[in-house]
């Protein structure tokens, strides 16, 4: 790292983004990256510890999650998962366009990337209307009237599906709300990219922009199947 | 061994550099920054040492006379929070450690500096929330606010109190963050990992829990805030929901979080042990990995809080024998440290009997630990002012002795100012003496049966002599913490000028000058001598700087 930093003083002063604590580019897109790594570390226990709330119950009460599981739409589930792996590839799209400096792919891929991510939202809204109407949003109005999948003679318990809808509402809840903060930081890396700020030279923005995207994908991967394909074989 | 060489006080620095309040509330200057805490943390310790002087004086007699049930219940609530959350979490990170894990490293400033603010700010956010909890009506479930009580039956407080310490939370998740990317990308060069003073590996084994145990406890609160409001169930036995699962996931962060506290002390001792015994640590890298383990074996024993209520026989034994591991890195730096001392050429400067009194507080917090890890002794003193007697020999004794060593170690660097020296000493002593005479009773009474979080004993009485000595103890420390926050004022003003190292002292915060100028060096050094070098800077007069061309 020494070695670097005091090669490439001279060129410092060319670039406005550079700020004043880095010696060199190099060490200032460094330190962002590996910030933006570590504070994805933070969310992965973030969501860690409701994770591991959702395994013990769904072990303890299998019958009643996979009753509760197959009141979901999986359709939905997978047009939604089809949708942001798509829009991980624009992303990966747009982080190429900007280190090759091909703005018009990088100005299309990041309004892609934008719809995609509306488009999740949109049938993610569909998805919550649907437990409202069907009143199995946890809380007094909660009613829940479903058969164990494989035992049609046993009543899955009210109180465990509840568990398992709060579980459901705060998971994707808590993904949804990281899906608009990572709309917010598109659409700034689209007035940004809009102005010519992203270069080959500087793009540290749309690098860290792009694996926080990644990421909220990534979370959604293994809600899916968590949520929605329980013991649906059957 | 100072050596008062008079600075022209006119020279520019970070403190004169800029003035008014903009400049202050607006600045990236991790220095600033770093008093910015210093204001608002002493401000939350009063706070909680308020709750605590009426926590005592109420237990002086057996009776419930000073308040009722209730306030008793909000006292100790209170005082846990703030002084937990909003005292001894941020205190060494986020004051000692903002000022000079920069200027260890030779670096200008944090990598973040933006953030840096932006923690500060997200720390006063929670802070006004808890003042304004705290104001109208309080929290009543202790700290801990275990379920279902807290989600189902309390009326106080729980949502907003919760909120506070989320939002605080984060800016401790920052300070942590903003911590690690600076010791891996900002080192001068030549400041190799092996080169880094102990200070440095104390925050980087602390940041490493602040990052990965605080998103847990995060998450907890909003359930208990979603439970609370939204009756979800998660943690209600009616619906099915298991309350033992909020206590897994409050004590995964809350256990480590005790190692938030107590490792940056440890780094401040090191620092301070070297200088004083002007001697290179001994072990270097033995106390350097014991930081990293203690992080680590941290997270592996959170369920010893646990013993008692109702988890399996073998996680439980599991958990004993995991909770011994921790004590292995711990007396690996007090045997460390001591081996250090000898023959040293030691000095009774006020930092190092703050570093005296951590040893002795820290050995009895940590042994008195061993006692609570083993299962038969844990099942009877669950509960009692044994635990509160061992986690405060930890907490205080431990983290605020450090803390004030700390102070009082770099006051020179941060004020550009002496304190006392006579003073100093005298609050020293104080708060040693003080601090036994507080919570040394307190072993006793748990041993002997008294539980904790009672307002009442007058059943039985014959606890109140050594309760009596337990809050004349407190008396006597409260005047102790005073003390060094009067003569630390009082030197801004009257104080000498400190010259830029008053204790002939290794590491690169000390060759620029004091205070530092904004960007703490004038040219970037280069290191080429290892941690601790005090042999070779006694045997010259005076150590060489080297810089950049």
């Amino acid at each position: 790292m020494s070695d670097s930093q005091t090669a490439s003083v001279s060129s410092a002063a060319h670039n406005p983004a550079l700020l004043h604590h880095f010696a060199t580019e190099e060490q200032q897109r460094d330190s962002a990256s590996l910030g933006m790594w570590i504070f994805l570390s933070t969310e992965v226990m973030f969501f860690g510890g409701l994770f591991c709330a959702y395994l013990i119950y769904r072990l303890k009460y299998f019958g009643d999650f996979a009753a509760a599981s197959q009141t979901l739409d999986w359709k939905l589930g997978a047009t939604n998962t089809a949708v942001l792996i798509c829009s991980s590839l624009t992303v990966v799209l747009a982080v190429w366009a900007a280190q090759q400096a091909k703005r018009a792919v990088l100005l299309g891929s990041l309004v892609l990337t934008l719809i995609l991510g509306f488009a999740f939202l949109g049938i993610k809204s569909i998805e919550y209307a649907e437990k409202f109407e069907k009143h199995h949003v946890p809380g007094p109005t909660f009613q829940f009237d479903q058969k164990v999948p494989g035992h049609p003679d046993q009543q899955a318990s009210p109180g465990h599906a509840q568990i398992y809808f709060a579980l459901y509402f705060v998971m994707t809840g808590l993904h949804a709300l990281h899906m608009i903060i990572g709309i917010g930081i598109f659409v700034w890396l689209l007035v940004t990219a809009w102005k010519g700020r992203l270069t080959p030279e500087y793009n540290t923005p749309m690098e860290i922009g792009g694996l926080y995207w990644h990421f909220v994908d990534i979370v959604w991967i293994y809600l899916f199947p968590l949520l929605y394909l329980i013991d649906l074989h059957k | 061994m100072v050596t008062a060489t008079a600075q022209p006080v006119e020279r520019e620095n970070y403190l004169n550099k800029h003035y008014g309040v903009g400049s202050w509330l607006l600045t990236t200057d991790h220095k600033r920054i770093a008093l910015l805490y210093l204001a608002s943390i002493t401000f939350f310790f009063f706070i909680g040492g308020f709750f605590a002087l009426l926590i005592r004086l109420e237990l002086l007699t057996p009776a419930g006379d000073l308040v009722q049930a209730d306030t008793y219940n909000k006292l100790f609530t209170m005082h846990g929070m703030v002084m937990v959350f909003f005292f001894l979490i941020p205190s060494i990170p986020a004051v000692l450690g903002n000022f000079l894990v920069p200027m260890m490293i030779g670096a200008k400033d944090l990598a973040f500096p933006r953030i840096n603010l932006l923690s500060w700010y997200l720390y006063v956010i929670g802070g006004v929330m808890m003042l304004h909890c705290m104001l109208t009506g309080g929290v009543d479930t202790g700290w801990t606010f275990y379920a279902p009580f807290s989600t189902a039956y309390t009326n106080t407080k729980i949502v907003e109190a919760g909120l506070a310490i989320f939002v605080a939370g984060f800016s401790s998740i920052l300070t942590g963050l903003n911590f690690v990317v600076t010791i891996h990308r900002m080192r001068a060069p030549g400041m190799t990992w092996s080169r880094l003073p102990l200070f440095i590996w104390a925050h980087y084994a602390t940041s490493i829990i602040q990052i990965l145990g605080t998103p847990v406890v995060a998450i907890t609160i909003v359930l208990v805030a979603a439970e609370r409001t939204l009756h979800l169930g998660i943690f209600d036995p009616k619906l099915g929901g298991d309350p033992l699962l909020f206590q897994h996931l409050f004590w995964f962060y809350s256990h480590p979080a005790v190692y938030i506290m107590i490792l940056p002390s440890m780094g401040v001792v090191s620092e301070v042990i070297a200088c004083f015994s002007r001697k290179r640590i001994f072990g270097y890298s033995f106390v350097a990995l014991s930081s990293i383990a203690i992080a680590v074996f941290g997270f592996l024993v959170w369920a010893h809080h646990m013993f008692v209520a109702g988890i399996s026989v073998y996680a439980a034994l599991i958990f004993s024998l995991l909770s011994y591991s921790v004590a292995v890195p711990s007396a690996v730096k007090v045997f460390n440290w001591t081996a250090t001392l000898y023959k040293g050429s030691i000095h009774y400067e006020a930092p190092m009997l703050y570093a005296f009194g951590f040893l002795g507080l820290f050995t009895i917090g940590g042994l008195t630990g061993l006692f609570l890890a083993a299962l038969g002794i844990n099942v009877h003193v669950t509960d009692t002012y044994f635990v509160v007697a061992h986690f405060h020999y930890i907490m205080v004794g431990g983290a605020l002795m450090g803390y004030l060593g700390g102070m009082h170690f770099w006051w020179p660097k941060i004020s550009g100012k002496l304190y006392p020296e006579g003073w100093a000493r005298l609050a020293a002593l104080i708060v040693f003496i003080g601090f036994n005479l507080t919570f040394f009773p307190q072993f006793i009474l748990g041993y002997l049966g008294m539980p904790r979080r009672y307002y009442d004993y007058s059943h039985m009485p014959e606890f109140q002599v050594l309760n009596v000595l337990s809050t004349a103890g407190a008396t006597i420390l409260g005047v102790g913490y005073l003390l060094p926050m009067i003569y630390f004022l009082w030197s801004m003003r009257y104080g000498k000028p400190a010259p830029d190292n008053p204790w002939n002292a290794a590491g690169l915060e000390w060759q620029t000058a004091s205070p530092p100028t904004t960007f703490n060096f004038e040219q970037e050094p280069v290191v080429t001598w290892e941690a601790y070098n005090y042999e070779e800077i006694d045997s010259v007069e005076k150590p060489e700087v080297h810089v950049v061309g």
